[in-house]
């Protein structure tokens, strides 16, 4: 058989500058910069800060994934670059840099949906994704519940969240309580010394009104506003406010909505496989609570290692591969970025 | 040679190729909101055009600003990616000298100092003053087009400023005459790269702006909120 082509996978819709390198659905490297210790005394991504970090990160990361997988540009036979969704002005530096490598190696480009990339990601994992697959998509930038059909080219959007990504609400809850950016590894280790049936926060968007009309959509707005109203209560009333508990109960009432929607999602599709993608993925509690569910309702739950699960340009190149495999013509050299590209459109 | 020259500072979309007698094409598309979809095309033109193979390409020169940000990102990404793509050396130079250059070009100057004003959005230009030699003698700065006359030495403060740029267009009243071009000419940068005329600098972004972003402001009360909407 003849070796696949090899896909290099441009990734830069938020505060990661990845360049990946991959064969079908063999991962050859994977080259991550990060900014996010630039946006920590923000509390937030802040999305100049990350667009001047890709463009320093850009060339010396493309350069230390070819490094990494012992190759050179000329062994390169496509490449792949997030066209969106993510921040307009940070997506543009990867899609500028992924043209001018096109021109210059002469070679087909083509732009992908940044979300279905976190879906083909589990592909470098577990080898190739049998569909249809329901994914969860959690991370600091997104939330979302997506039905995938056929990798390369049909994806359905079931619910997403309506206000905060679940990693923004796990940055605002963990400023409350006087924990780091980024909240989420803190707030996990806080919780681990708490108990998260202390308090019963809400779970948003699950009453039978809202099951009917946002049956897979989150919010996470109500959820915030119900933990400061709860640590305030208590400093006004000069108790010493249990930061492991109401970080253990917070982070419960996350993983619950969020577990209890996505095992939703596939029941009632019939779909008998789950893909959980994206950073907040690592959180514990949360892998935890989908294993548990999954398991419960017969369902097969896939989930890349924590480097696949954020962003990266490795997942952005399996994708291009499930793209290019499937015989999809490239994208013409004058696509644009699009910040809320649909998840219906894998390709631009 | 075949030098690659490129500027995307300004809403103008700009590539030339120069064999080191003479520009053999350029193209210049004015559109400030589509930088990423015009630049690659125009560069698969600008060498159809000239009948060159991308490995013909022996330098390239990109406009490092400054000027609006995310534009400027697109020219200088795809010049250092090229660059190392290719593996030929990429250089920079401050777009307000690429203008300067095709002010003297064609003889705008009239042998007089001059402005050089580009638009930096909020009501403020990106702008240098430049000597009759071509000289850069301040900035570039940042700043409204009605404080520069305050910002240069006081010999020449009552001097009338002349102005080329689009930032001279639209702040008009501030200067006593406009001059061309108003847009930076990636002839005009080739030509000023290969007859030395102009300071070359590294490939980095000139910002002179800082991210515009503030640390999280401290918590609000939650609670009085609610109370006051609550009945
Ligand atoms: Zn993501």
């Amino acid at each position: 058989m003849a070796e696949q082509p090899l896909i290099l996978g441009i990734e830069t819709s938020c505060d990661e500058t990845g360049v990946g390198l991959v064969r079908g659905t063999t991962l050859l490297a994977n080259a991550v910069a990060s900014s996010v210790d630039e946006h920590v005394r923000f509390g937030g991504v802040v999305p100049e800060v990350a667009s001047r970090a890709h463009l320093q990160a850009i060339v010396p990361t493309l350069e230390r994934a070819l490094t990494e997988a012992e190759v050179t540009l000329d062994d390169v036979d496509a490449i792949a670059v997030t066209a969106g969704p993510g921040l307009a002005g940070a997506l543009m530096v990867g899609v500028s840099a992924a043209k001018s490598l096109a021109l210059a190696l002469d070679k087909p480009l083509y732009g992908v949906n940044h979300l279905v990339g976190h879906v083909a990601a589990e592909q470098l994992e577990n080898g190739p994704l049998t569909e249809p697959v329901v994914a969860l998509l959690v991370s600091g930038g997104h939330t979302e519940i997506l039905h995938v059909t056929e990798i390369a080219t049909a994806a359905e959007m079931l619910g997403q969240t309506l206000d905060d990504a679940a990693g923004e609400a796990f940055d605002k809850v963990a400023r409350l309580i006087g924990l780091k950016y980024p909240g989420g590894p803190h707030i996990q280790r806080a919780a681990a010394e708490g108990d998260p049936a202390a308090i019963r926060f809400p779970r948003g968007l699950t009453s039978q009104r809202d099951m009917s009309r946002h049956r897979y959509d989150f919010s996470f707005s109500g959820l915030k506003t119900a933990v400061a109203r709860w640590v305030e209560t208590a400093e006004r009333e000069g108790r010493t406010v249990p930061v492991p508990d109401v970080a253990a109960a917070f982070q419960e009432a996350v993983a619950d909505v969020l577990t209890h929607k996505a095992v939703l999602a596939c029941t009632e599709r019939g779909v008998r496989t789950m893909v959980l993608a994206g950073g907040v993925a690592a959180n514990a509690r949360i892998r935890d609570l989908t294993r548990e569910r999954c398991a419960a309702a017969g369902i097969e739950l896939r989930q890349p290692r924590l480097s696949l699960c954020t962003d990266n340009g490795a997942m952005i190149a399996a994708l291009g591969a499930a793209v290019v495999e499937h015989g999809l013509p490239p994208s013409s050299l004058d696509f644009a970025t699009d910040s809320s590209l649909p998840v219906t459109q894998v390709a631009v | 040679m075949l030098l690659l020259a490129m500027d995307t500072s300004t809403p103008a979309v700009t590539v030339a190729l120069h064999d080191g007698d003479r520009t053999v094409a350029e193209t210049t598309t004015v559109d400030a909101r589509r930088h990423t979809e015009l630049l690659a095309p125009a560069l698969v033109g600008l060498l159809a055009e000239a009948g060159a193979d991308r490995r013909d390409l022996t330098d390239i020169a990109v406009g490092v600003g400054p000027g609006p940000f995310t534009g400027l990102r697109v020219g200088l990404a795809a010049a250092r990616t090229l660059g190392a793509a290719l593996d030929i050396p990429v250089i920079g130079v401050c777009s307000q000298d690429i203008i300067a250059h095709g002010v003297r070009a064609a003889g705008a100057d009239a042998g007089m100092p001059f402005i050089v004003a580009t638009d930096a959005r909020r009501r403020e230009v990106y702008w240098a003053y430049y000597a009759p030699t071509g000289e850069r003698l301040a900035g570039p700065q940042v700043g409204p087009a009605a404080d520069i006359a305050s910002s240069l030495p006081a010999e020449v403060k009552s001097a009338p400023l002349r102005a080329a740029g689009a930032g001279a267009l639209l702040y008009a009243e501030a200067f006593a005459a406009v001059l061309e071009p108003e847009y930076p000419s990636a002839g005009d940068l080739a030509s000023a790269v290969v007859s030395k005329a102009v300071p070359i600098v590294s490939p980095e972004p000139m910002y002179l702006r800082r991210p515009d972003v503030a640390p999280p402001s401290p918590r609000k009360s939650v609670l009085t909120s609610m109370r006051s909407t609550a009945h």
